[in-house]
């Protein structure tokens, strides 16, 4: 028996409790009448978590237990307000979850040794690119909103970014594990700044360059800052440099201000997001409409399925892309602040328990590969809740788990799978009688 | 490398507090001007959705209701006014995209039903939409209309009736009207008409000079300062020097000795006029202050659709510091400006021994279910006179009706006690510019020895008297609400 799995089973009780009040939320204001149906979706998704807990049961008996409840809770919070803005939306949705932990299961019966990846670094490294290059490849490509994030073959829809930042983490992993010593051995200061090493800022200028060239190609700000933020939390990590961390940003910084004053649809986003009353009903609509959203909904919001969308009586947007770019202004505006902050506490537990992963790996690999993940998954929550509240400018990242999309949910189910398939080792060789010893106070 | 690492998570704390932050600033802090935002249509969308609550007069009769239109998501309630153009003023309109006046404005929060968070929280809980509350006013049907076919035989003008022990608004009138239902279509127009001003509500903005329906307050003043007693008696000749100017009687009348009673009877500019100049500004301010002078009345009405009256002055009105011309002021001419609800006020705080309840025209609030939740509490605003002075005025006021300038007031039956005014306003632009035009005003209450009703009518542009087109008013408005009780 595996206590792990016990306190794992244990917390998706009220998940599933949650998500049948959820529906019953959306029914009872849609039909002023219970449905049973908000019991059956709610029973469905039970099961779905509970066969998922049985083969984690079996396959990752000491794998963190907090990890898959408070996705699953992410995802049955999304469900239940896509399924309040559209219902064949909602059955999308439901349908790309049971796919995401296909591909979940998927990755932790074949991945069961990961340190595989490392060998094949440089080609995940090139699927990655290759991957984020796509969407401006002719015939294949869509641009969306001026970025260039969809790829559409056939019927096939995706957005290659959520699964390159993975391709693009293990990479970074691998080669921060093999060359941090250099990095840090080899660093010279220079006018009283630690500089790294200059055959080894190669490299790192490889990467900034494909953030930059990210900006200038896809034209997405917020992917660009979501993979450079994340190379950069490595970075950190690996060597403990912080003065990295600084020139890092700087250079980002420098490209950043450079590209946005020459490329014309950065340039926009950038500019409404410091003036967004200068065209209120073009360009400004969406920042707008998503701050006002927020400002109706106050301490506790006006309730599931009581915010309006669409202007009565038209189908012309009031919240535009609600299920997607702005459904954590929906969100604030239907369960308000209160709901909003437990929301953003939800990602930070996240955040936490792949941190936490992170601290017991016993190898550099993965440490790292956790700390990355981890990483760039709070980041990408971060780009997108910011964007919406005005923080940054708004860009078109999907809010993990939570956000209308197939690639999104796939994407970070294989995240995690990855996270517990880390976590499952460090436990087990944590508790194992005669296993290796913790070493806390590990430094670099 | 798990220093850095909990130093990352620490760094990711950050950012989220960042992101709580600014959710709370929008959804919180800044959420008010948000709101009031001109780009911001979601407030105004979602009252539409809120089948706002009726509003009724005192008998039930609808004065407005939401009706709905659309279907569905489409759903959306429009305003009607079934009672068209009697209600105009004070009800106001409430639409959409032509926003709220008057009362429909004033208790726009509880028509609409905005709860505090908390009981919307219990609503949401149980499942139950945002619904409106009906609000039940004090107005009079039948008074109402009265007083508002009156005013248009007479003339432009307006009418105010409250019940004086309870402040309760009973009839609140003004000629010209407009009917609220054509807000939507013509809101420009009506306010493009800038002789008639239908969208001017009278009872509370009009300011017009009182003439001697002033002469009640400045006796008030005079017997609560112990400057007068009853019996005191004041020569009044026909003239008087007045800083210069010469202040005389009708047809230069010289009375000789004379106490209260006749002085106000007969309306006698010399006798009040000495009285003025010898009270001083801080007496006569302290009691015209008392009876709601200088300040805005506290009706249940937006403040910006109710004026104070008072001695206007280059930069607002003049207190009892500024010079004023003491003896013209105490007849109630000078630059003194009053609205028909002041006026209407002075009648019953005397009416009511000498306090002065606040004026509502609201009584209840009733929710969806048919609860009462809201009930009018009336309060007193002041004591101007003690209830001997009322009495005394009272007394003096029944003369006026019963042998003196305003023996039209009269009702068959029933004691009235009351005060006549006509103030001379040649050129008046809003009259055309004649040189004949009067301002004609009765301030009164009945029965005078148990006032029911005090009520002041005021008739703008008019050739003739107070008593000619205003007393009239008063006994007709009177008679319907006493006959309705």
């Amino acid at each position: 028996m595996s206590s792990a799995r016990n306190r794992e089973l244990t917390a998706l009780v009220p998940v599933a409790v949650l998500l049948t009040a959820g529906f019953a939320a959306v029914f009872a204001q849609e039909d002023t009448r219970l449905d049973n149906l908000s019991l059956i979706y709610g029973a469905y998704f039970l099961a779905v978590c509970v066969a998922t807990h049985i083969f984690l049961r079996i396959r990752l008996p000491n794998a963190d237990p907090y990890l898959f409840p408070l996705v699953a809770l992410l995802t049955a919070f999304g469900l239940v307000m896509i399924y309040r803005i559209d219902e064949s939306l909602a059955r999308d949705q439901a349908n790309w979850f049971v796919l995401g932990l296909v591909l979940f299961a998927l990755t932790i019966q074949f991945l069961r040794d990961y340190e595989v990846l490392e060998r094949y670094r440089y080609t995940i490294a090139a699927v990655g690119l290759l991957l984020l290059l796509a969407p401006r490849l002719p015939g294949i490509g869509e641009q969306v909103n001026g970025a260039y994030l969809g790829v559409k073959i056939g019927p096939l829809a995706f957005q290659p970014a959520e699964f390159s930042k993975i391709a693009i983490v293990v990479f970074l992993a691998s080669y921060l594990r093999e060359h941090r010593e250099v990095l840090i051995v080899g660093a010279r200061r220079v006018l009283g700044v630690t500089l790294p090493p200059l055959k080894h800022f190669g490299p790192m200028l490889v990467v900034w360059g494909a953030s930059m060239f990210m900006l200038v190609f896809i034209r997405d700000l917020g992917s660009s800052l979501m993979f450079f933020a994340a190379f950069l939390a490595l970075l950190y990590v690996a060597t403990g440099r912080f003065s990295f961390v600084v020139i890092g940003m700087a250079m980002f910084a420098v490209g950043a201000w450079f590209i946005t004053s020459t490329v014309p649809h950065v340039h926009d986003r950038v500019e409404i997001w410091l003036n967004p009353y200068n065209d209120p009903t073009g360009s400004g609509y969406q920042i707008l409409q998503s701050i006002f959203a927020q400002a109706d909904g106050g301490l506790f919001g006006k309730g599931f399925g009581q915010g309006l969308i669409t202007i009565p009586g038209t189908h012309d947007a009031l919240l535009p892309a609600a299920q997607t770019d702005t459904i954590y202004s929906l969100i604030v505006n239907e369960v308000g602040l209160f709901g909003a902050c437990a929301v953003i506490l939800i990602y930070l537990l996240v955040a936490a328990r792949g941190f936490k992963i992170a601290l017991l790996a016993s190898d550099g690999f993965s440490k790292l590969l956790a700390t990355g993940l981890t990483a760039v998954f709070s980041i990408q929550a971060f780009v997108i809740i910011g964007g919406v509240t005005r923080v940054i400018p708004l860009t078109g990242v999907t809010l993990p788990f939570i956000s209308y999309g197939g690639s999104s949910i796939v994407a970070n189910f294989v995240l995690l799978a990855l996270l517990l398939l880390i976590s499952d080792r460090a436990r087990r060789e944590a508790t194992e009688p005669g296993g290796r010893a913790l070493s806390l106070g590990e430094r670099p | 490398m798990n220093r850095q690492i909990v130093k990352l998570f620490g760094f990711i704390v950050v950012l989220f507090a960042v992101l709580v932050g600014f959710t709370s600033y929008w959804s919180v802090f800044d959420a008010k001007a948000l709101k009031e935002e001109e780009a911001n249509k979601r407030p105004l969308l979602e009252q539409q959705q809120i089948r706002r609550g009726r509003i009724l007069a005192a008998d039930g009769t609808v004065i407005a209701k939401s009706v709905p239109k659309g279907k569905g998501d489409a759903l959306r309630f429009v305003r009607r006014y079934p009672e068209g153009s009697l209600y105009g003023h004070p009800i106001g309109y409430s639409f959409v995209r032509e926003g709220d006046s008057e009362f429909e404005q004033f208790h726009n929060d509880t028509l609409v039903g905005e709860n505090s968070e908390f009981s919307s929280i219990l609503d949401e809980l149980t499942g139950r939409n945002q619904e409106g509350n009906d609000i039940v006013t004090n107005l009079d049907p039948l008074a109402q209309r009265t007083a508002l076919s009156d005013l248009e035989e007479q003339g432009f003008g307006a009418v105010v009736a409250i019940e004086p022990s309870t402040g309760a608004v009973k009839v609140m009138a003004s000629n010209k009207p407009y009917d609220p239902n054509r807000v939507p279509y013509e809101l420009e127009k009506l306010n493009r008409n800038k002789i008639e001003t239908p969208l001017l509500n009278r009872a509370t903005q009009g300011l017009y000079p009182p003439g001697s329906t002033f002469k009640v307050v400045t006796a008030a003043a005079g017997l609560e300062s112990g400057t007068i007693t009853p019996e005191s008696t004041i020569d009044a000749p026909g003239s008087i020097d007045d800083e210069g100017h010469i202040l005389a009687n009708d047809f230069e009348e010289d009375f000789g000795p004379i106490a209260l009673d006749t002085a106000l009877t007969n309306s006698v500019n010399t006798w009040f006029g000495q009285l003025g100049q010898q009270l001083g500004n801080d007496k006569l301010f302290e009691t015209m202050e008392k009876f709601g002078f200088n300040a805005t009345p506290p009706i249940d009405l937006p403040e910006d659709e109710v004026e104070p009256s008072g001695v206007s002055g280059e930069d607002g009105l003049l207190t009892a510091r500024d010079p004023v011309d003491l003896a013209r002021v105490a007849i109630g001419q000078e630059r003194l400006l009053a609205t028909p609800l002041q006026m209407a006020m002075v009648a019953a705080a005397v009416a009511n021994g000498g306090k002065l309840m606040k004026p509502q025209i609201w009584n209840r609030v009733v929710d969806p279910d048919g609860r009462v939740t809201d009930r009018l509490d009336p309060s007193e605003y002041s004591q101007p006179v003690s209830a001997e002075t009322a009495a005394e005025l009272t007394t003096a006021m029944e003369g006026v009706v019963s042998e003196g300038t305003g023996t039209n007031a009269a009702i068959s039956g029933v004691q009235v006690a009351g005060k006549t005014g006509t103030a001379e306003t040649p050129g008046n632009a809003a009259c055309g510019g004649g040189e004949e035009e009067n301002q004609a005003w009765f301030i009164g209450f009945a029965p005078a020895n148990d006032p029911k009703i005090a009520i002041a009518a005021s008739v703008e542009c008019t050739e003739q008297f107070g008593n000619d087109v205003a007393a009239p008013i008063f006994a007709d408005v009177a008679e319907a609400i006493l006959n309705g009780e």
